[in-house]
């Protein structure tokens, strides 16, 4: 693990999310009505779309292009449609969000 | 030999542990008790109801002189301590030193106090001890005016007890609900509701600016340019371990003063004790665990076995009439499952949160009498899944028969009240659905069951599918969403007569099975909720679809779509020029002319957003709206001015209507044309709202489509003047904006209500001019541009972070 401290938890406003640029493409740092924090790629399986502009319910996230729904804990898709998106660990600490950037910014990955 | 044992702060956890270790090993100690305060140990959790008049100062001392004396302790009160000298063992007072061979730092926590400007202004007080409580007793006269800053527990309980003294209180409080640590909105919403009944006045997203006065305390100026008048300030937003001394000394010390399960700190003489400790990472402020520590730590230095673990704690107000229990961990993560329970009626709401077959977190509001026994569920992580069906009815439930809500609504006698509002009881409905009624409709014509609040709306449907067993057909109306069982219409009704004026107090009142709603429903009622109280409810940006959150239209790419204003399709060079040069600067792919008589910028990336639409307002342009459930365009032809047909200025009255609906949001999108004659050039007849222009007058007619179905528009009303064709229009707009349903064009809404009703409401000049004048007061909050909002915080369009030149480090 090599957690990096992104941004400040009161950047991301609750049921929204940001992103954070990255060699593998952009992660969807979400925020939920409970300040619970999870990193995802900002790609919907189905047709790319970005996930940070979905709206969040609960711990889920729709994404805005066709409505396609996953859990963010899991990358799941829910329902009746099938795919998943890669999750990265990320935790809260003093206000601070971290991400676990090993995957992301290893150049071989 | 006995050994000298100096105790640096006389708190809960210090006394707690003077009692087990007099207990365990009598006569092993002398004991040194420094206190900054000039009292010895009381109960601090008993500070509210002191400030409250409920107790006084007296009735909550724990350990008085007489104790001490007992004990044989040396007190120290009111004596600061100025340092530890670790290789002497010697600990310095303000009046004199004291040796020890063990040392207990127990200098708990100090409040966290905001560094806003007049901060430090007399009359701003905090909320930890008995002096801080003798200062609001003191400022709490009727009548005097008090602020607390902070909505958590601590905050809540003083601007209670202040209250309750006769003080006129508001709380302000950083986050979107009350006691966000323990508390998920639906609860914090209720304790909301219920401080506000008793006249606390509740501001929250409010963020303090400035602390107010001269030589004293008056005022507090909020971030958003609130005002209120303050004869009192109470911070009470956070509590940190009071580490000072720990530190100086040059004791291990993370947020709080480090020790090991021993209670040990870095240094094996030294131990600590209670808020000012970190253990595994962890702060502590509630007082089991300080507890826990203090048994732990006495063993300790009595030579005994024992390691500190912390157990879950359970959190209570202690505010009477404000019932409120939460304990164990309820956010929202994987693999866990909500059981949520909720009596609008009442005021009740339970939440159980599981993980597995195990119960890990529960949140209750207004009745909390199962608390300890849920509790106690949590604490021993016993398995719950045979008794999941009933959990939540608690202890009085658990081992029954599991319940049948319709073997219930069966078991009530016919006198058996079912619907509240209108008084009508079980017996009536039946007779009305035995003499025919068999549908809901039809048993609310007949008795008014449900047709007031509706909350008994599932009540009634269950007592009709009793009486005609399978000749009960569901509503046709399907609800709104798997998030409840209300239909639209429902909602729209009792958001209304129940006066419901934000997203989580829908979701509470009329009970909503999940707990943030769905992309379905959010959307429906920020809408619903921003047309029927324009003036007090705040658009909710998160709970908008990305093409209105970001003010521009998605691309199947991820970049953006951008298009102004044009007024009724007419431009000037200089706007031209303004467009030519944003598509050049910001590499627009595409420039494309829209079939709304505008110009669209197609490609834009998201973080450049800010910067165009910045351009574009210095060029006098505003957003088109292209991406809004609301006015788009109207459409234009070019009218007497320049048409030898023409037969008014249609290109006029057209800018004069966009102009008079531009910014206000509508179920739909709504597309408006005006035709200068009735060749008809504007296509005005396949809009939305469509105005063509004759000889006579003006020609007003509605409900067209062009989409998925077309249609052509039915005329409403034939007009003389411009100002009528506006105020109808208007008029009109405002009677679909308060009763169609989210996502419903204008023609399918008229297809439902009825072109004649809606001719009959525009007609009426009082019911005109009313819906006229309720349009009017809502565009005076909606119409502004949006894009001149965003442009100034172009930071929140860019990634939060970049990670990519890391890599190449």
């Amino acid at each position: 693990m090599s957690m990096i401290d992104i941004a400040a938890l009161a950047d991301i406003p609750r049921e929204g999310a940001r992103v954070v640029r990255t060699p593998q493409g952009c992660v969807a740092i979400f925020r939920t009505a409970t300040d619970q924090v999870f990193a995802l790629d900002d790609r919907c399986p189905h047709k790319g779309g970005p996930l940070s502009e979905g709206i969040v319910h609960g711990t889920q996230v729709t994404c805005p292009l066709h409505n396609w729904v996953f859990d963010m804990a899991t990358g799941q898709a829910q329902g009746a449609d099938e795919g998943r998106v890669a999750t990265h660990a990320v935790q809260v600490r003093d206000g601070r969000i971290l991400l676990d950037a090993a995957r992301l910014t290893s150049r071989a990955a | 030999m006995t050994k000298n044992l100096v105790v640096i702060g006389a708190g809960m956890a210090s006394g707690r542990m003077l009692e087990h270790l007099f207990e365990a090993a009598p006569g092993a100690f002398t004991v040194t008790l420094f206190n900054a305060e000039p009292r010895g140990n009381y109960n601090r959790l008993m500070l509210s109801p002191v400030l409250s008049g409920e107790k006084t100062y007296d009735q909550i001392v724990t350990h008085d002189e007489a104790w001490y004396e007992a004990q044989g302790i040396t007190t120290r009160f009111g004596e600061a301590v100025t340092a530890i000298d670790r290789e002497a063992q010697i600990v310095h007072g303000a009046r004199g030193p004291v040796p020890y061979d063990a040392l207990v730092i127990a200098t708990g926590s100090a409040p966290f106090i905001i560094p806003v400007p007049g901060h430090r202004l007399p009359g701003v007080v905090a909320y930890r001890d008995l002096e801080d409580t003798n200062a609001m007793i003191d400022a709490s006269r009727p009548g005097a005016r008090a602020v607390v800053i902070g909505g958590g527990l601590l905050g809540l309980e003083a601007a209670a007890g202040m209250a309750a003294r006769g003080a006129e209180v508001t709380v302000i409080h950083l986050m979107g609900h009350l006691m966000e640590r323990q508390l998920d909105p639906a609860a914090g919403y209720l304790l909301q509701k219920d401080l506000e009944k008793r006249g606390i006045r509740i501001h929250c997203k409010g963020a303090t600016k400035v602390i107010l006065g001269q030589d004293r305390v008056e005022a507090v100026l909020l971030e958003d340019g609130t005002v209120y008048p303050a004869d009192l300030v109470c911070m009470a937003v956070g509590i940190r371990p009071e580490t000072r001394l720990a530190n100086d000394a040059g004791l291990e010390v993370a947020r709080g003063i480090t020790v090991d399960d021993q209670m040990r700190t870095s240094d094996p003489a030294i131990y600590a004790l209670g808020e000012c400790t970190e253990h595994d990472g962890q702060l502590f402020g509630l007082v089991a665990p300080l507890y826990d520590q203090a048994k732990v730590l006495a063993a300790t230095l009595a030579g005994d076995q024992a390691a500190f673990r912390p157990v879950q704690t359970a959190t209570k107000l202690k505010v009477t009439g404000c019932d409120l229990f939460s304990a164990g961990d309820f956010a929202d993560a994987p693999g866990r499952e909500d059981i949520v329970f909720r009596d609008p009626g009442r005021g009740i709401y339970k939440r159980l949160i599981l993980e597995g077959e195990r119960l890990i977190g529960a949140v209750m509001y207004g009745d909390t009498a199962d608390g300890a026994w849920f509790f106690d569920k949590i604490r021993t992580g016993a398995d719950v899944t045979a008794d999941r069906d009933t959990l939540i009815f608690g202890p009085a439930f658990a081992g029954g028969a599991p319940s049948d809500p319709l073997a219930a609504v069966a078991a009530l006698p016919p006198e058996a009240e079912i619907c509240g509002c209108n008084g009508v009881c079980k017996g009536q409905i039946t007779r009305a659905i035995e003499g025919g009624a068999t549908t809901l409709d039809a048993v609310r014509g007949l008795t008014k069951a449900s047709a007031s609040c509706g909350t008994c709306t599932g009540l009634v449907e269950q007592v009709m599918a009793l009486t005609l067993g399978d000749g009960f057909a569901a509503n046709a109306n399907p609800p709104m969403c798997k998030c409840t069982d209300h239909t639209h219409e429902d909602v729209r009704r009792l958001i209304k007569s129940m006066g419901l004026k934000s997203i989580p107090a829908v979701m509470q009142e009329l009970g909503w099975t999940t707990v943030g709603g769905c992309a379905s429903c959010r959307p429906a009622l920020n809408y619903y909720l921003l047309a029927d109280w324009p003036l007090e409810y705040r658009d909710d940006r998160q709970s908008r679809f990305v093409n209105e959150r970001n003010h521009a239209n998605i691309q199947k790419d991820g970049t953006y779509s951008v298009v102004p204003r044009m007024w009724g399709g007419v431009t000037t060079p200089d706007e031209l020029r303004a467009i030519a040069d944003a598509a050049d600067r910001y590499n627009v792919p595409m420039v494309k002319v829209t079939g709304g008589q505008r110009i669209d910028l197609l490609g834009v990336r998201k973080e450049d957003l800010p910067a165009i639409w910045s351009d574009l307002n210095d060029a006098g342009m505003v957003s088109g709206h292209a991406y809004a459930k609301g006015l788009r365009t109207v459409k234009t032809c070019v009218g007497q001015q320049f048409c030898r047909f023409g037969t008014q200025d249609s290109t006029g009255l057209g800018i004069r209507l966009e102009k008079l609906l531009w910014g206000s949001w509508t179920p739909a999108k709504v597309k408006l044309g005006v035709s200068g004659c009735p060749r008809n050039c504007a296509e005005a007849t396949c809009k939305d709202i469509g105005i063509v222009c004759v000889d006579s007058g003006f020609q007003i007619s509605v409900a067209g489509a062009a989409g998925m179905d077309v249609r052509e528009t039915v005329l409403l009303l034939t007009v003389a003047t411009e100002d009528e064709v506006c105020e109808v229009t208007a008029a009109f707009v405002q009677l679909y904006r308060e009763n169609a349903r989210y996502l419903h064009r204008i023609y399918k809404w008229v297809d439902k209500v009825g072109l004649d009703w809606c001719r009959e409401q525009v007609s009426d000049p009082a019911t005109r001019a009313a819906l006229h004048d309720r349009f009017m007061l809502s565009q005076s909050v909606f119409q502004t541009d949006p894009w001149a909002d965003h442009a100034a915080r172009p930071a929140e369009w860019s990634p939060i972070a970049d990670l990519s030149l890391r890599a190449a480090e």
